[in-house]
């Protein structure tokens, strides 16, 4: 399962829900808004999705872990609109008999994720500016962005 | 023919609109990027995006048809 989330995900809730009489471990990674990147001070930050492929796509990464590794259930929520610092951004998953396949699934969704799907979060900075970023955390260079 | 052109992150922008549509002679994604940057000034790189139609990943030279969703897919950047 893969959706997009507007409003604020509860991860105990979210991880409930991997419940399963074989599962023997559970992995859960949490993405959070911090205050700087790069070198600058980040108030907040804003994120914009593509929907229907986001989803698509999420739904394809969270099927392919399925396939990859030994586990019973993944799942990923990822937060669109304004988030403010501390808040959670993304949020992973997986339940499986044992941690280890459920430890590199986990980790296989949340890298794809980033890599993939069509989701793009715009850093508000403390000196007023804002800017988009690549997937490497890098701004976007000063010509394709408006300052 | 026209087309539904959808706009995200920086290209947004650029464009000053979330969505357009488009009355164009395009017959691709490549032909109708081309166009857009003309008229909004885009300047990042057709190797730098990639091409969603009708909400599914595209290839720059699949054929559009009329009434078509395109979406130009800036570098990603969730997590």
């Amino acid at each position: 399962m893969f959706r997009l989330s507007e409003t604020p995900v509860a991860p105990a809730a979210l991880a409930r829900e991997l419940a399963h009489t074989s599962a023997g471990a559970c992995v859960t990674f949490e993405g959070w808004v911090r205050d700087r990147n790069d070198g600058r001070a980040v108030l907040r930050l804003g994120y914009q999705a593509y929907a229907p492929l986001a989803n698509n796509e999420g739904q394809r990464i969270v099927a392919e872990a399925r396939e990859k590794f030994a586990i019973l259930d993944a799942r990923c929520v990822h937060r669109v609109g304004t988030l403010e610092i501390g808040e959670l951004a993304v949020w992973v998953g997986v339940s499986a008999a044992h941690r280890g396949a459920a430890f590199d699934a986990c980790r296989y969704v949340i890298d794809e994720v980033k890599k993939r799907v069509p989701i793009w979060k715009n850093e508000h900075y403390a000196d007023g500016e804002s800017g988009w970023l690549h997937p490497d955390n890098t701004p976007v260079s000063a010509g394709d962005r408006l300052v | 023919m026209n087309y539904r052109v959808l706009y995200f992150a920086s290209l947004r922008d650029r464009a000053g609109m979330d969505a357009e549509q488009v009355n164009s002679l395009a017959v691709d994604a490549r032909a109708l990027y081309s166009e857009l940057c003309a008229r909004h000034g885009f300047t990042m790189s057709e190797d730098r995006l990639r091409v969603a139609i009708n909400g599914e990943f595209a290839a720059w030279e699949q054929h559009l048809h009329d009434g078509d969703e395109v979406v130009f897919i800036p570098p990603v950047s969730g997590g």
